[in-house]
């Protein structure tokens, strides 16, 4: 990890430097340097706190609030209490970009935890190289992110867009495949995009001859559906797939529940968990929901149910919300962070330990979520199972939740290190449905 | 207060170099100020002639694409600069030859719908331009050396605080000359100027072609600072930005764009820095501040304390 040219740089670069004056500041930008251990850990959190991608960004802030909270009462890590920044990504990427440069060099933050947004994160990861600082990407998708290239300080503590647009599509092809014709329905930007041009791949190579009847992607934020929920009803498709996410799913599911859509077509929705406490019963039985990994509340299997209940209660007892996925991947960046900062500590015999070094135990490693455990490939992307079920309605919870869940096991579902997902899509074999899981039933 | 206009212009330099020096993270903030005051300082040639343009981000964003575009192919960041104004300011004669015919309100919104197609092509074009996601822009040459990101951010904090200077200087003595009162003169009455034989119409695309062109340097300059490029460059908000940049500054001296400009980003990152979730309350507030107690902008607060000074 550490290349010897890029030392000798910066120690000429450093030298260069002592004889301006103020070049103090610069100091600790080496990630080889000799660590102090800090008064305490600065992490800074990039994450939406306005605008309509808020609805995953405030939970996500509470999240990290209650984890700090707790970690802190437990005596920090390494007995160093922890401390958040957090930044604003609604203003685009410009003003991120800076944030996340100030947060570094003059906030002097150990680690930096970026982005729902994937544009943040295509943006913020060269920068963690860059500026060596040790990010962990905790809620973007994109699959571009560490097929495009190694990333020496970035990991990414859950899931991406493969798995979850592939594990739907084998949960469909292995429960319901005698369909002929299907439709989709996406926002009109990259992951719509990116979700469809996968989901395509994987189906032409899966069941061939399905015919699209339809291609929808009406803008990010549209209040309105009419026409395209009439074009849907009139080409009649046996499926229609739709990445919505946030309002603009709670918009689309009830404008085509008024319409009686939901009665003619079945419904993939990968994103469909953190919409539907609002939707409540408008959201009808009977269709194909996904959560971005294994974050149900009625999880048929976790590891641990106490742990998973604990966060439960905790969670809704602090912000009187229920837990929706964001929460759980805020979870996990803080527990990922927390193993690889023991793990490093450990190797050092309790001294602390530099960037490189932090980086370093990151690589492979292992840490609980609230429901299962991760692990770190060595790319550093993390490999998080998925599971997918059939909406239902019970008495005990108010909106719609999963019954029939198959549990999709990360490594399944999950490109290959050095592979391009769209490539890897394609070459996908029919024998593939013969390992998907059988549901849990109920 | 030409000399003093200078001098603090040159003292205002000064200081952000030192800036830069002293907190290395405040160069990169200081290289974007540079960058949209420079945007501005076109946003203000058009305010002398009366008009507002709600969507001369536009520029920027087709400079940033260009960059983005060509950095592969030639990375070599002042070809980069030239070809990313290029596009922009021929992109600027052929939208001024269209709008140069309107005028106030009119002007305003062809030139925020005539930006919002643009950015939509950019949003929506998703296999050429990967859409919302963006570009990123590596690494390029400056001059044909190979620097380290560093000693990049320098050479381009460097070339923006020069370009800044040059367009400042340029920009005055474009105000001063019979064009730039031309442009005053649109502001007052169009026809007087049609009865003194001077074509108003192409004194206000003159002006344009140069707003465009000043909108493009800054594209290119941003694009190499941020390293990733996203059609929000393009977006309305972020013309509105640079009227609001306009605005914050004042009208009244090519400082005023960057004194904007500077005080932006700085509120943007200290309100953001302070209260995460409500910095936009806070900008807006100091504009309502600045329209209601300061109608002359920054620049007009200095001027006026420099007046009571004189004065007595």
């Amino acid at each position: 990890m550490t290349d010897q040219p890029s030392l000798s740089r910066r120690g000429l670069l450093a030298g260069a430097a002592a004889a301006v004056p103020g070049a103090v500041l610069m100091q600790g930008s080496d990630a080889n340097a000799q660590a102090q251990k800090p008064a305490e850990l600065k992490i800074g959190i990039t994450t939406f706190l306005s605008g309509p991608a808020s609805v995953f960004g405030v939970p996500g802030k509470q999240a990290a609030e209650m984890m700090i909270d707790e970690i802190n009462k437990a005596g920090g890590i390494g007995g160093v209490r922890l401390r958040a920044y957090f930044v604003d990504e609604a203003p685009g990427t410009e003003h991120l970009v800076g944030e996340f440069r100030r947060l570094v060099q003059s906030e002097g933050v150990h680690v930096m935890l970026a982005s729902i947004s994937s544009g943040s994160c295509l943006a913020c990861t060269p920068l963690s190289k860059d500026l060596q600082k040790t990010t962990i990407l905790w809620d973007c998708a994109t699959q571009r992110i560490f097929e495009e290239g190694p990333q020496p300080f970035a990991f990414r503590s859950q899931g991406f867009a493969t798995p979850e647009v592939l594990a739907p599509l084998l949960y469909l092809l292995k429960t319901k495949p005698d369909f002929r014709t299907m439709a989709v329905i996406n926002q009109d930007y990259a992951w719509g995009r990116d979700s469809w041009e996968m989901w395509r791949a994987g189906m032409e190579a899966l069941k061939p001859g399905v015919r699209v009847v339809a291609e929808l992607f009406p803008r990010l934020g549209a209040p309105d559906y009419t026409t395209e929920i009439t074009r849907l009803l009139a080409a009649r498709p046996d499926v229609i797939f739709s990445g919505h996410w946030g309002g603009d799913l709670v918009t689309l599911a009830r404008q085509a529940a008024e319409r009686r859509l939901f009665e003619r077509s079945l419904f993939v929705l990968p994103v469909a968990e953190a919409s539907l406490p609002i939707l409540g019963r408008t959201f009808p039985a009977g269709h194909i929901i996904g959560t971005r990994g294994d974050h149900w509340n009625n999880h048929p299997r976790p590891k641990d149910p106490a742990r998973l209940k604990a966060l439960n209660d905790a969670y809704r007892a602090r912000f009187n919300e229920p837990v929706i996925y964001p929460v759980h991947h805020m979870v996990q960046a803080f527990n990922a962070l927390k193993a690889a900062y023991d793990k490093a500590l450990a190797a050092k015999g309790g001294a602390w330990p530099n960037d490189a070094e932090l980086a370093a135990a990151f690589r492979g490693l292992t840490f609980d979520s609230p429901t299962s455990t991760i692990t770190l490939r060595e790319d550093g992307q993390g490999l998080e199972d998925q599971i997918v079920g059939l909406s239902t309605h019970v008495d005990s919870t108010p909106y719609a939740i999963p019954k029939d869940m198959v549990i999709f096991p990360a490594a399944m579902v999950s490109t290959p290190v050095g592979m391009k997902s769209v490539d890897w899509l394609k070459s996908l074999k029919p024998d593939i449905l013969g390992q998907v899981p059988a549901p849990i039933a109920g | 207060m030409r000399r003093f206009e200078t001098l603090l212009g040159l003292a205002a330099a000064v200081l952000m170099v030192v800036a830069a020096i002293l907190a290395p993270w405040l160069k990169f903030v200081l290289t974007i100020a540079l960058a949209k005051g420079i945007a501005v300082i076109g946003i203000m040639l058009l305010l002398r002639a009366g008009q507002v343009s709600f969507g001369h981000a536009v520029f920027i964003g087709l400079s940033a694409y260009a960059v983005a575009f060509l950095a592969p192919a030639v990375p070599e960041a002042l070809v980069l600069l030239i070809a990313g104004t290029a596009v922009a300011t021929v992109s600027g004669l052929l939208i001024g030859l269209f709008v140069s015919r309107y005028r106030e309100i009119f002007f305003g919104m062809l030139n925020l719908a005539l930006s919002m197609v643009i950015y939509s092509v950019l949003e929506k074009f998703y296999s050429i331009t990967k859409g919302t996601d963006g570009i990123r822009v590596e690494l390029p040459r400056f001059a044909g050396m190979a620097l380290e990101r560093a000693d990049f951010e320098w050479a381009i904090f460097a070339l923006a605080l020069v370009l800044a200077i040059g367009f400042a200087l340029f920009a005055r003595l474009y105000l001063a000359s019979p064009m730039g009162q031309a442009l005053s003169a649109i502001k007052t009455r169009e026809t007087r100027l049609e009865f003194m034989g001077v074509p108003a119409r192409q004194v206000l695309l003159s002006a344009y072609v140069l707003s465009a062109l000043m909108g493009g340097v800054a594209g290119a300059l941003i694009a190499m600072t941020t390293r990733h490029v996203t059609p929000l460059l393009a977006y309305w908000t972020a013309s509105g930005e640079l009227v609001f940049i306009a605005i914050l500054g004042g009208a009244g001296s090519v400082l005023g764009p960057f004194l904007g400009a500077v005080t932006f980003e700085l509120v943007r990152i200290y309100a953001g820095a302070a209260v995460a979730d409500a910095w936009q309350m806070i900008l807006g507030g100091v504009l309502l501040a600045v329209i209601l107690f300061a109608p002359g902008g920054l620049w007009g607060m200095i001027q006026g304390a420099l007046r009571r000074r004189a004065a007595p």
